[in-house]
């Protein structure tokens, strides 16, 4: 991108800044309008939003206005300190996954060396900040669903860093770049028009990133930390006003960024059919593509989110340890093979 | 290497409060979340030693696993909020003096071994395969032993837990 520009690193640097600052929350309105409010209401035979915007598209707005002009409220026997930093844990955690995120040969924050790997770690960050919040609104409810995520974030994150090693060894990189470029340039039995998109080859890894996405998502069926009927909201019971809205915004932005990963490893990325890899077109048409595959994605998972009722939580573990987990260790078994002999 | 100086003292300087922090504390759960932040800023020294790989496997394994089981481990059992009166702190000559011993060993040892080398100032990134590569030729051994003690304490787990 320097290249191409030639930008200082400082000029370049906070471009990139006001950019990220615009798309994350853009996305989050986004998924939140299109697949909160709007297919769960005609999913459930209702209209949604109507009367704020067009088609109620401004409703989202209203709300994020509504709740910033909330008093800031601290239960009297929290923690203050960890109780206000809680919510930026989890949101600086799903701001960085958006870090790596590929969307054209240049189009990408910083192109990291360790691309998926980074994704992995910064995601598992969140956890911090939910335990953060459960134990410093000094309410049993919040602390019980800070502990289930917790529980549930350690089961899950192995099935998922797992299933993402089955596209690592098919792409020989950690790179996400590298890894659109090895579907791109990949052929399907010396057919490479459309390349190789990894979920032909990683099918079994893709469902099984998808099921441990919903997982950390804590989306139904995976909701038990904020299952609201037992635990009223779980980690989240104490908050109000801005500080509830940077969690909301938090979970809908995770949900994309995810959408998103999915995309570059297993839908073949920004890359277009008949295009040049290196084809700087490509830096304005790779984001719509991206944007199209995420909306498809996404809509799987809030597809799924209100329809499957939620598990138990000792079904949800023996899930993720006898079910997953075996399921990925012999998926990365059988491409290692297939690495090898082919 | 003026911008990397600044950024290494302003790190360092965060990451040392945080470890005084830690240990001086009346309360765990605040301790833990030093312990954090002494990690994370680990981590920020890494990058700017270039070493990108072994920042993001300290952050996933160090915060993203061992801290959360920390806390995990914290919270289940008991942490109340504010201060805690058995944390006296009674104990710190002691710990003082086995942290100063630990750390008097690495220290020597990372002089020892390392002492003359210098970081190469042209900005260049270790890359992952270069780390992995070393990682299964020239240190093949190590890697090996530190593979068979892993799989030891994950049998050693697994027999505590057994309920028979």
């Amino acid at each position: 991108m320097t290249d191409l520009l030639g930008l200082a690193y400082w000029a370049e640097t906070s471009i990139k800044l006001g950019v990220a600052l615009i798309v994350i929350p853009t996305a989050a309105l986004m998924l939140g309008y299109l697949f909160l409010l709007k297919m769960m209401a005609f999913m459930q035979s209702r209209l949604g939003p109507q009367d704020v915007g067009p088609y109620g598209t401004l409703q989202l707005i209203a709300d994020a206005v509504k709740f910033l002009q909330k008093e800031d409220i601290h239960p009297a026997a929290a923690d203050r300190r960890v109780f206000r930093a809680a919510p930026v844990v989890v949101l600086a955690s799903s701001f960085l996954l958006f870090v790596v995120l590929p969307t054209g040969p240049d189009a990408v924050v910083e192109n990291l060396d360790t691309g998926i790997f980074y994704a992995m770690a910064v995601s598992s960050l969140s956890v911090l900040g939910v335990l953060m919040a459960g134990w410093a609104s000094a309410n049993k409810y919040a602390l019980l669903g800070g502990l289930r995520a917790a529980g549930q974030l350690i089961a899950y994150e192995l099935p998922l860093i797992l299933a993402v090693m089955g596209v690592v060894i098919q792409a020989d990189s950690l790179n996400l770049q590298q890894i659109v470029r090895a579907q791109a340039e990949g052929e399907i039995f010396g057919f490479g028009l459309i390349g190789n998109p990894f979920i032909l080859t990683q099918f079994v890894g893709f469902l099984i990133f998808m099921i441990a996405a919903q997982a950390e998502l804590t989306q139904t069926p995976f909701d038990m930390p904020v299952a609201e009927t037992e635990l009223v909201g779980g980690f989240h019971v104490e908050y109000t006003g801005f500080r509830f809205l940077l969690f909301f915004m938090a979970e809908v932005a995770t949900a994309f960024a995810f959408s998103a990963l999915a995309t570059v490893m297993f839908l073949g990325g920004w890359w277009i059919p008949g295009f040049d890899f290196d084809a700087p077109v490509l830096n304005v048409l790779g984001p719509v593509v991206m944007l199209v595959k995420i909306l498809l994605v996404a809509f799987i998972i809030f597809w799924i989110r209100f329809t499957y009722p939620r598990l138990r939580e000792d079904q949800l573990q023996k899930f993720a340890w006898k079910v997953l987990i075996p399921l990925s260790l012999a998926n990365i078994v059988v491409t290692g093979i297939f690495k090898v002999v082919l | 290497m003026v911008a990397q100086n600044i950024a290494f003292g302003i790190i360092a300087g965060i990451t040392v409060l945080a470890a005084i922090g830690m240990v001086s504390t009346r309360n765990i759960v605040h301790a833990a979340l030093f312990l954090v932040m002494v990690l994370g800023g680990l981590a920020a020294n890494y990058v700017l030693l270039t070493a990108e790989f072994i920042a993001t496997t300290q952050v996933l394994v160090y915060i993203g696993a061992v801290m959360v089981l920390f806390l995990f481990g914290i919270m289940l059992t008991r942490a109340p909020i504010g201060r805690i009166p058995q944390m006296t702190g009674a104990t710190w000559p002691v710990a003082a003096l086995s942290a100063l011993a630990l750390g008097g060993i690495t220290v020597y040892a990372l002089i020892d071994r390392f002492g003359t080398d210098s970081l190469a100032t042209d900005n260049t990134v270790f890359r992952t395969a270069d780390v992995s590569d070393s990682v299964f030729s020239q240190y093949i051994i190590p890697f090996e032993a530190v593979s068979v003690l892993l799989l030891a304490a994950l049998i050693g787990a697994v027999v505590l837990a057994r309920r028979d």
